[in-house]
């Protein structure tokens, strides 16, 4: 590959940043019982939500920062972090798009995804998390008609309280991990899903974070439930503003299908990855999992991930139901000096399970790569299946990709196969091609797809355009 | 800390008894004892001991053995059926008894890590821990804390040694004794040897083994490293295997693992030159409670560097197995190709086996892959077998057999592959009976 290509690609720039000024009503920074207590008294939440967070904020001060990923970052100081932040005027909530405040709608627009024109013509519901709070939601109607809730996670505290008391923290309990802990003692918002037995959700559902005031850590927590035979697909597409200090986000994402449910997530993440020095970018800890609770139950994560300084990430499936069905396609391409230590769990518990992982992993530039996954299969889980690959393609000579897979195996009735390779771009490949007519950048661009084309196409249509073209943004210079 | 405690009230007992040596023995032993305090046991909590569980070494009580005193006949029964130069240790201590080193060419020095400190020989001054430190891990620290007997081997340049060269390591019943053998071994440039290490003993044997090997390969040399662990089912055997390699060498590793209460190798090589070479053989099988950890570790630290490593377990019972090899690449090592395959099978719904087959690369010119399994017999294969008359135990058995095959295949010494499928044959179930059909093929090979 051409030298000064790889060079544009190094040093292809973020797109996306720009800071729109919208005032806050913004916490000053620091973390103790009271800061809890205002983003509990703010969301206007119940009594026992409050002693939630607070035993996960006990829980928290008892725990360490986990060290043990392949990820190298400066120590975060929680103290120097704001934790509540909400646009103006919290109570008075536009109804529709035409109250939405101009200058978000104007930053929607500059993203390229002008929200109107999206959910029309897509039939897709945004529920647009802007800074930590919820301003517009669309497409309500249909989905009450369905009756289907989709939601804000703080509303959802308040209108179905027993919902939550029911499945919150059920999959991630508080204190499953260090992050995990914090998220729940001082998560501001995220969304809510619940789609009732033998319902299949008419549109698929979508939320677009945005991170925005400055120093502000996104505590996001989703929870979505399918009950029996029901189904639901949801998107999740993220892009930041660009600024010079990083930003926590620690998100915790819960998922529950119960008999013959199907839940697909598809995450679309385009943080801000910092300058050519890896100064700035967002640091990302996520705690991602999903139970199949039931027989048949399908749980599906389909994750593009671009962007972030460091990303710490795992979305899982525990398979309790008898032949449930866990799912796991990635695509993760750092540049500049990102570093991502990603992959997935399968905890295999029920008889006949399956999982299925297809990692594809692209370093390039100084950046550090690491695929960690988990496949357990548990002594009850008989005949239980998994199929796992990872492939790395390393573009460049500064950059580095490893592959870090568990497999604990307790069954003798079960099949588990794992397949790694770490290669670059052939030149034979290259030459194939261009002996053909293409040229080398078209090439580049056609090789790279292929690579990546097992996991664009499980995105839904409207999202697999935005992967492609993030891809394309990503390694621009080197892909045309 | 009160494990360690037992450990060095007995490394002070015994330094106390020893005569007058050099002061640097002194010295790398108590920076070892020091490091050993230091560090403490590992746990579960550490990453690379995640599976594995030491605390049955770390709790037990082993005095040091003081004598050789072992049988003729049983050693006899035990020995492989090889033409080898042969130093033998009984518990530890070296016995000239069952040691034969008639014929060794002048080219080639073998001799035990005793002779080699009293005499203060040339070949243990420099090189004794200098690849196997102190700050390698709690096994090799506690293992020069006390390190006393072993075996030295030192091949001149341009030699091809005619015969292998085998330590055979005996473990004796009675009340649990520990030793911590070192080997240290170094191959000149284009000379080509085969060493065995080879761990057997009495069947009510509980004693720990803790050894520490230090593989010297320099320019164009070759080594051969055959590993046959049968030690009684109550030991305790840890080995550290660090294994380095110049220019144009090839070393090539043959880890085969039958016995042993609580097993844990470590093996690592570290390719320094270009065109160096390093293959991987394993095989291990466990039964009844046996504990067999496998980590293995490539370090391509130069460009042009090769390696392939195939490593295979049968779990029956309750056995736990574990394997994590891994594959590092390190900046700029370009043209490297590494190949890693891991394959499990089990026969029991209670064995276990953790696998963790890991890659670490910083160079973009390479071509490396790994590739696990887990699974049981294919059934379609027990049919086949079925319709030609074969019931299914024997068909189960046949399978097993060839699984492991694949591993023994590789092994140039019959004496060696021949021991491991009997052993593997008749650990089967009984009902496979298959050892008779091993014998009977062993004998027409004949």
């Amino acid at each position: 590959m051409a030298s000064e290509e790889m060079e544009q690609l190094v040093r292809r720039d973020y797109k996306e940043g720009f800071v729109t000024d919208i005032e806050s009503d913004t916490l000053p920074p620091g973390l103790d019982e009271n800061t809890i207590a205002f983003i509990s008294n703010k969301k206007g939440e119940p009594e026992w939500m409050l002693e939630w967070r607070l035993d996960a904020y006990r829980q928290w001060l008892k725990m360490q920062e986990p060290s043990w990923a392949h990820l190298d970052y400066p120590p975060i100081d929680y103290q120097a972090i704001s934790y509540f932040s909400a646009p103006k005027r919290p109570e008075d909530r536009p109804q529709s798009l035409d109250e939405v405040d101009p200058k978000l709608l104007e930053t929607y627009e500059k993203l390229g995804i002008p929200l109107h024109e999206r959910a029309a013509l897509a039939g897709v519901a945004v529920d647009a998390v802007f800074d930590s709070v919820s301003v517009a939601t669309t497409f309500k109607k249909q989905l009450a008609e369905a009756g289907v809730i989709f939601c804000s996670i703080s509303e959802a505290i308040r209108d179905y309280p027993d919902l939550i008391k029911q499945y919150l923290g059920t999959v991630v309990p508080v204190a499953d991990n260090y992050f995990a802990a914090l998220n729940s003692a001082v998560f501001t918002d995220g969304s809510f899903v619940f789609v009732p037995e033998g319902v299949t959700c008419p549109m698929e559902l979508s939320t677009y974070f945005r991170i925005n005031a400055a120093n502000t850590g996104q505590f996001e927590r989703t929870l979505i439930i399918c009950e029996s035979r029901a189904q639901v697909s949801y998107l999740e597409g993220c892009t930041a503003p660009m600024r010079d200090e990083n930003q926590l986000h620690a998100a915790v994402v819960e998922l529950v299908a119960l008999d013959d449910a199907y839940i697909k997530y598809s995450t679309v993440q385009n943080w801000y990855p910092g300058d050519e020095d890896g100064k700035g970018g967002i640091y990302n800890f996520v705690t991602k999992r999903g139970e199949c609770r039931g027989e048949r139950a399908r749980i599906s994560w389909t994750q593009v991930e671009t962007g972030s300084a460091i990303t710490w990430k795992y979305p899982s499936c525990i398979l309790r139901g008898k032949d449930s069905i866990g799912e796991f396609y990635s695509v993760a391409v750092t540049n500049g000096r990102q570093q991502a230590d990603t992959g997935t769990k399968m905890i295999h518990i029920g008889e006949g399970t399956r999982s299925y992982i297809v990692a594809k992993g692209i370093s390039a530039g100084k950046s550090d790569q690491s695929y960690r996954g988990l496949v357990k299969i548990g002594p009850r889980a008989k005949g239980a299946r998994n199929f796992t690959q990872c492939d790395s393609l390393l573009i460049g000579d500064k950059c580095g990709a490893h592959t870090f897979p568990y497999q604990e195996i307790g069954n003798s009735t079960a099949t588990i196969e794992h397949e790694a390779t770490t290669s670059k771009i052939g030149e034979d490949q290259l030459f194939y091609c261009q002996s053909r007519g293409i040229s080398e950048e078209d090439a580049v661009s056609m090789i790279v797809n292929g690579f990546c084309k097992d996991v664009f196409q499980e995105l839904p249509m409207e999202f697999a355009v935005e992967a492609e073209a993030l891809l394309n943004v990503t390694l621009e210079g080197a892909v045309g | 800390m009160s494990d360690t405690q037992t450990f060095l009230d007995t490394l002070k007992a015994r330094s106390q008894q020893r005569g007058a040596e050099p002061t640097w023995i002194a010295a790398r032993r108590q920076a070892g004892a020091a490091r050993f305090e230091a560090m403490g046991f590992p746990t579960r909590r550490d990453e690379e001991w995640k599976y594995t569980d030491v605390r049955s070494i770390a709790q037990g009580n082993f005095a040091l053995a003081d004598n050789a005193e072992f049988s003729q006949a049983s050693a006899a029964a035990l020995t492989l059926p090889l033409d080898a130069y042969r130093l033998t240790f009984v518990n530890g201590v070296y016995s000239a008894a069952l040691s034969n080193l008639d014929g060794l060419p002048d080219s080639v020095q073998v001799m035990p890590l005793s002779k080699a400190l009293t005499d203060n020989h040339e070949a243990v001054g420099g090189p004794l821990g200098r690849l196997t430190g102190v700050d390698f891990s709690t096994f090799a620290a506690l293992n020069t804390a006390f390190m006393e007997e072993g075996a030295v081997v030192r091949i001149a340049p341009g030699t091809v040694v005619d015969k292998p060269i085998l330590l055979q390591f005996l473990s004796r019943e009675g009340a649990p004794v520990m030793s911590h053998p070192r080997i240290l071994v170094e191959v000149a440039g284009r000379s080509e040897a085969t060493l065995i290490e080879h761990y057997a003993g009495q069947a009510d044997a509980a004693n720990f083994t803790n050894v520490v090997a230090e593989l010297m390969l320099d320019r164009g040399a070759i080594l051969n490293h055959y590993k046959l662990q049968e030690a009684p089912l109550g030991d305790m055997h840890v080995a550290s295997i660090h294994v380095e390699q110049s220019r144009d060498s090839r070393y090539s590793s043959y880890n085969l693992n039958l016995g042993g209460a609580l097993v844990r190798n470590d093996l690592i090589s570290d390719l320094n030159g270009q065109g160096a070479e390093t293959n991987f053989y394993g095989l291990f099988f466990g039964q009844g409670r046996q504990h067999v950890d496998n980590h293995t570790k490539v370090n391509h630290n130069a460009p042009l560097t090769f390696s392939n490593e195939n490593y295979k377990g049968i779990l029956d019972d309750r056995a736990h197995g574990v394997f994590n090899g891994k594959v590092y690449v390190k900046r700029d090592s370009q043209k490297i190709e590494g190949f890693q395959s891991n394959q499990n099978l089990l026969l029991s719904d209670r064995a276990h086996i953790d696998a963790k087959p890991e890659l670490e690369i910083y160079a973009d010119d390479v071509k490396c892959s790994h590739g696990t399994t887990t699974g049981q017999l294919d059934e379609e294969a027990i049919y086949a077998l079925r319709t030609r008359g074969i019931d299914e135990a024997t068909a189960r058995g046949l399978l097993t057999l060839a699984f492991a095959g694949e591993v023994l295949e590789q092994v140039a010494l019959d004496a060696i592959a021949e021991r491991v499928e009997l052993a593997v044959a008749g650990k089967l179930p009984e009902r496979f009976n298959l050892a008779g059909l091993v014998e009977a093929a062993v004998a027409l090979n004949d």
